[in-house]
């Protein structure tokens, strides 16, 4: 594909690397855009997906550290940290409940969060 | 040049095959990458004879996706696409209308991929014969449409819509749209034109990098399309695709003309074609398989005495509004021919109300009689056409307007049990 001078000017924005691209692109008007939305996929570019949650995931004491509940999550939100055990980070969990109904042990108990009393 | 279409097709080595056929062979001669179809009544063909092309080894690299719907047709193809390959698949009717969802996204996204349609007439009552309601009704989905009105043309259009289709300035989806079983299950002469004269006429077959919007990169993966804010710049890509629909209309007259230079067959404008328009009184616009043989009608009524002429309107989208403005002032009566229903708008076909409002407020530009014949595949005889044509004259002439004019729309050919 051939592109004329402006039109591969117009296309540099997007191509930029990770590193140079600015974290928000700014545009004078419908004109100098791109013809399609492209972004980058960063941590919580829509913003804390957690505020969504009704029932909260918390792995119970017991657990084997099998990671399955690391490899089913859909929004891979649990991390696994330097001991080998997983941790669930609550500003992006959605509380889908899938962590909790693979997990093997039964080690993962979805609590309803208006019965979470937070510190 | 040749005026009549089918003229094209004297004194040319050519291969007899059916109209799906001839749209098969245009993917073929295209180099398509990519296909994924599904097979629906009157399209079947066509991807029969890609899946033979593929197997026997006539189209190395193609990758034949079997799928089972057409939804998943248009996701696969969209995906395929967005990878950085050309793509084509075909449909029909209901197998259309199962994609609506994707079609949508096609267009969104901004990806050149060519669909043929063998149109179809929508259910109930069940049908499957010609019909251009199911092309016509995806009208504000964003793809360009086009029609074929011979075999010939269902291939050279496919291949001048790939043209069109990866310009970078354009970068939109396109439907080529022919009518079911009579053109699609008929069988004339097509000529399949050289490989290496198609590869000259064509744009490069993209790189690794893809399309020029897309960067396709594993290493560094990127959301295509996704979730905008009512604050962002939705309102904007929105005006991007009329802008492109809108350039789009230079770029098909362009491609058309080079078309004409390298293989030598002429299709007006691109946009729409005149037939012995130059000195009419009287005229029809038409499209599909109908112009065809509207073109020996408009023969045989000149014969008789009468100066009729007609337009072959070969692309719906964009609309070429400049050209029927035009048009409609070189004559005092313009019938429009449609081949499928607009239920509940200004008239009673698709075509003609887009006729219509292109000459709102146009002064000096020709009456407009809308017609609507041939629906769900009615056979649309030489002899009824010419009848038309001659309805024309009269109600040109004394002002006597046909039966069957219902709500402003002359529906030709309503059964009557006598």
């Amino acid at each position: 594909m051939i592109l004329t001078e402006s039109e591969s000017e117009k296309w540099k924005k997007i191509n930029k690397s990770k590193e140079e691209r600015p974290k928000v692109q700014e545009y004078k008007n419908w004109e100098e855009l791109s013809p399609i939305p492209v972004s980058l996929p960063i941590k919580g570019s829509m913003g804390e997906t957690g505020d969504w949650r009704t029932f909260r995931p918390v792995i119970k004491e017991g657990c084997t550290k099998c990671g399955i509940c690391w490899m089913y999550c859909p929004e891979g939100v649990i991390e696994r940290k330097e001991d080998g055990s997983f941790e669930i980070d609550l500003n992006y969990c959605k509380g889908c409940g899938i962590c909790a109904k693979e997990c093997p042990t039964n080690n993962i108990e979805m609590i309803r969060e208006s019965n979470i009393e937070d510190g | 040049m040749v005026e009549n279409t089918k003229d094209f097709i004297q004194n040319e080595e050519n291969i007899i095959i059916k109209g799906n056929v001839a749209a098969a062979y245009a993917a073929k001669s295209a180099r398509v990458q990519v296909i994924s179809a599904y097979p629906i009544t009157p399209q079947t063909t066509v991807v029969e004879k890609l899946s033979e092309f593929v197997d026997n080894g006539l189209m190395p690299g193609t990758q034949y996706i079997k799928v089972e719907s057409e939804h998943s047709v248009l996701a696969s193809i969209i995906g395929a696409s967005q990878a950085g390959t050309r793509t084509f698949t075909a449909t029909s009717g209901q197998g259309l209308f199962y994609m609506h969802e994707m079609v949508h996204w096609a267009t969104g996204t901004r990806l050149p991929i060519v669909m043929a349609i063998a149109s179809r007439g929508p259910a109930p009552p069940w049908n499957i014969w010609a019909d251009f309601t199911d092309v016509l009704s995806q009208r504000d989905t964003g793809w360009m449409t086009a029609f074929a009105s011979s075999h010939q043309e269902i291939y050279d259009e496919i291949l001048m819509s790939y043209k069109v289709c990866e310009d970078p300035e354009i970068l939109l989806p396109k439907f080529v749209a022919y009518g079911g079983f009579i053109l699609s299950h008929t069988s004339k002469p097509v000529i399949v034109e050289d490989q290496d004269k198609v590869d000259s006429y064509l744009p490069p077959l993209p790189d690794e990098k893809g399309w020029p919007h897309i960067w396709v990169d594993p290493k560094r993966p990127m959301m295509f399309g996704n979730l905008i804010m009512p604050s962002g710049f939705y309102q904007e890509f929105r005006l991007k695709i009329h802008d492109a629909h809108m350039n789009a209309k230079a770029k098909i007259i362009e491609a058309t003309k080079e078309f004409s230079k390298i293989f030598g067959r002429n299709y007006g404008n691109g946009l729409v074609q005149e037939y012995k328009m130059s000195d009419s009184d009287v005229g029809v616009i038409i499209y599909g398989d109908l112009a065809l043989q509207m073109e020996d009608a408009v023969d045989q009524v000149r014969d008789e005495g009468y100066k009729v002429g007609m337009v072959k309107l070969r692309h719906f989208r964009p609309f070429p509004t400049e050209d029927i403005i035009n048009i409609s002032k070189k004559v005092s009566l313009l019938g429009v021919v449609d081949r499928a229903t607009a239920f509940g708008s200004l008239t009673g076909g698709p075509v003609s109300c887009e006729v219509k409002s292109a000459l709102h407020d146009v002064e000096g530009s020709a009456v407009i009689l809308p017609i609507i014949n041939g629906l769900g595949g009615r056979e649309v005889t030489l002899e009824q056409q010419k009848e038309q044509l001659r309805t024309l004259v009269i109600l040109n002439e004394t002002g006597e307007a046909p039966e069957h004019i219902i709500h402003g729309t002359y529906w030709d050919g309503l059964l009557e049990v006598k």
